[in-house]
């Protein structure tokens, strides 16, 4: 009896489990299989090379760890304030404040619009041959006329700007969920907070931040998981990897596959991007369990 | 009885129907995949006319952005369901891996045939492109394996308008360096911009390196760098990336240049912002199309040296080659010979403004594209080399220019740091 309840639930689970073992597991093991060869992406026949591609990632190739340095750090600002924007805004519309709903639309655009459309609108925006200028205006209206220069083209500002119109188009998603959270949290919680003679800031500290944790999590791992993997922004903001100081992970095995067509390479550096978003992902859902 | 009449009745004109369906079906059908955007209405019409002449079925299908096209060409590469004619976008290494993995036919034989009536009428350049030499380090048997649809040039391009309130002539642009970067006070002063092309995108970057190196050392010497023979290290490279910094401290070049993308390059030139434009042929389309009165000029870039004459990147623009595999090869080789007859490659130059690539078409296109075309003479192409530089090697140049326009590193770090890769490179080829 148990033995074919066992057979009828694992009935049950099977599509899900064939179609993920279909379009995730073998696709990575087959991804992983060519990153042991040294293949064009176009003859039949390939090279094994063995664990030599990883190696070379791993040891030789400092394009690739400055990638990944770079696409940390945007991660580090969304992370921060990205983040941080979406949860005062996700606060701030949880309350009764007018025309709520107004925001909660307003702020839900950038998400939708695609990638190219914001880095050309905000490369409009920010440059001043082929744009408006209208940073750089700001800045020399507020007597800030020594800040004013080509943002994208200085290799002192053009990642951090990347960074912050990165924010800009993601704070959306973070700001839904962060909303969602909120509006799960018992409004009687709140009354006996304040019943008891909690101010606005204890009772944001000791029940909004507390029951917000798996949400500022969930959150937290879907900005790495995104930002780690930004590209289309990049080239078309700035065209491309702009001497190395916009290189990102993506970029790169692109650069492996279609510059050098080295597709067995690009493999073994999608394999290790994927791994260490995984563990970033498991270190991160790690800490929020004893945080809990 | 009745139902047994109408049964009988309804078999036949099906069979009838089946048979005239079948007769439309045996007509040959040439499939071709393609990128070019601007291209395929003139394509389409094109089509329809060789089906009207010769009743094959051409069927053109358009799959663009380039990217995405060249994925798609790859993965139909490798599950062997190519079309029946097909263009290849990226380097010689990778048509040669096409060659190798026998997806293209050589089309030779049909070039030769009839004293080599159909090779001489491209420009040699073009074809060039599409050839393997004896010997040739890809490993490929001698042969011509495409046809080229046109030719293209990267020159440089200069606003008359522009020139002339700058107080020079705007028929006579400069011709050297020099006079190139007395300019670019004068665009200064006037709060106007420079050079402006997409070197965001990087290759264009390399393409002018090349322009360069070429015009200082000679064909030779860069040659014997890619084969390793000569450093990037040596006077002559540095003299090459001093370019560079030249052109950056004289303020001839554009603000935010290395961040660029062609699309805004050709927007800010043809909106007339900028003085100077680094592009390709193509443009003339383009410039056409933002900016119809825009009255410009092209010209070689400035030498710097009068050892060696200027080279530009020129030759195939795009070209289509003929799947091997294909039970239509013959018809498609066919449609081929037609597509680049005189008369159709005159029609496609005059409606999509790109250079043509049969020799004899050239009589009915514009001055500005005419002047592209004059450019032929002094083409040249990494593909039509023989050897090719490791694509780290380049990467490392074009990253090194972008460094030296920044102000970031001096030419001989660059010259040191490309240097370093190519031995790198040279170890790894060495080691398998």
């Amino acid at each position: 009896m148990k033995v074919r309840e066992s057979l009828e639930n694992y009935t049950f689970i099977l599509p899900a489990i064939t179609i993920f073992s279909i379009f995730y597991v073998i696709p990575f093991i087959w991804v992983f299989q060519l990153g042991l060869f040294e293949w064009d992406g176009i003859s039949f026949t390939k090279v094994f090379v063995g664990l030599q591609n990883f190696k070379e990632i791993f040891f030789q190739d400092r394009s690739w760890w400055q990638s990944m340095w770079n696409a940390g750090y945007i991660t580090l600002i969304a992370l921060t304030f990205q983040n941080i924007l979406a949860f005062m805004l996700a606060w701030a519309c949880d309350r009764e404040i007018r025309m709520k709903n107004f925001y909660r639309v307003i702020f839900f655009i950038p998400p939708v619009l695609s990638e190219v459309v914001v880095g050309m609108a905000w490369r409009f925006i920010i440059n001043d041959i082929d744009g408006a200028n209208i940073i750089n205006r700001m800045l020399m209206g507020m007597g800030l006329g020594s800040l004013a220069h080509n943002w994208l083209s200085d290799p002192n500002t053009a990642l951090t700007t990347v960074a912050l119109v990165h924010c800009w188009k993601g704070f959306g998603w973070g700001f839904l969920i962060f909303l969602a959270g909120l509006q799960t949290i018992p409004r009687e919680l709140y009354e006996a907070a304040r019943v008891d003679g909690a101010n606005a800031w204890q009772s944001f500290k000791k029940i909004t931040i507390p029951l917000m944790i798996p949400v500022v999590v969930l959150v937290a791992i879907l900005t790495v998981l995104g930002t780690m993997q930004v590209f289309v922004l990049i080239v078309s903001l700035v065209g491309g990897e702009f001497a190395g100081h916009t290189s990102v992970p993506v970029l790169r095995i692109l650069a492996s596959m279609r510059g050098s067509s080295r597709f067995g390479y690009a493999c073994a550096q999608g394999i290790t991007f994927g791994m260490v978003l995984i563990i970033i992902s498991f270190i991160q859902y790690r800490f929020s369990k004893k945080g809990r | 009885m009745r139902f047994k009449s109408l049964f009988l009745g309804v078999f036949v004109l099906f069979s009838i129907l089946g048979c005239s369906e079948n007769k439309i079906d045996s007509k040959p059908t040439v499939n071709i995949w393609h990128w070019m955007t601007d291209r395929d209405p003139a394509f389409q019409e094109l089509a329809k006319k060789y089906e009207s002449l010769y009743g094959v079925k051409i069927n053109f299908e358009l799959y663009a952005p380039s990217d995405a096209y060249s994925q798609k060409i790859r993965a139909a590469a490798q599950g062997t369901n190519l079309p029946d004619i097909f263009g290849i976008l990226g380097e010689k290494r990778d048509f040669a891996s096409f060659i190798k993995a026998g997806h293209i036919l050589d089309i030779t034989s049909y070039m030769e045939a009839n004293n080599n009536k159909w090779k001489n009428s491209f420009f040699p350049k073009a074809l060039a492109v599409n050839e393997f030499s004896k010997g040739n380090s890809y490993g490929i048997e001698p042969g011509i394996f495409g046809v080229p649809i046109d030719i293209m040039t990267i020159q440089m391009v200069y606003n008359k308008k522009l020139l002339g309130q700058l107080g020079l002539n705007p028929n006579r642009p400069p011709k050297t360096l020099q006079d190139f970067l007395d300019i670019g006070g004068k665009i200064r002063d006037a709060g106007m911009q420079g050079l402006v092309s997409g070197w965001g995108e990087v290759w264009m970057v390399d393409c002018l390196a090349n322009d360069y190196a070429f015009n200082i050392m000679g064909k030779d010497k860069v040659l014997a760098t890619i084969r390793g023979e000569v450093p990037y290290t040596d006077e002559d490279w540095i003299k090459v990336l001093s370019v560079f910094k030249q052109m950056q401290e004289s303020g001839v070049l554009a603000q935010g240049l290395v961040t660029m993308i062609n699309k805004s390059a050709e927007q800010i030139f043809a909106n007339e912002k900028a003085v100077f434009a680094f592009n390709g042929s193509w443009c003339v389309n383009v410039y056409k199309g933002m900016n119809p009165d825009l009255e410009y000029g092209a010209m070689l870039p400035p030498e710097a040296s009068g050892r060696y004459p200027m080279s530009i990147w020129g030759g195939a623009g795009s070209s289509f080659m003929v799947n091997a595999r294909s039970k239509n090869k013959e018809e498609a080789v066919k449609f081929l010979v037609w597509l680049t007859d005189q008369d159709q490659q005159a029609y496609l130059a005059q409606t999509t403004n790109n250079l043509p690539a049969n020799k004899n078409s050239l009589s009915k296109i514009p001055e500005v594209l005419a002047q592209f075309a004059r450019g032929m003479d002094y083409a040249t192409h990494p593909n039509v080399w023989g050897v090719s530089e490791f694509s780290l090697v380049i990467e490392a140049l074009d990253r090194g220019i972008q460094s030296i326009i920044i102000g970031e590193k001096t030419p001989e770090q660059v010259a040191g740091e490309v240097q370093k890769v190519k031995e790198r490179e040279m170890a790894k080829r060495r080691a398998k």
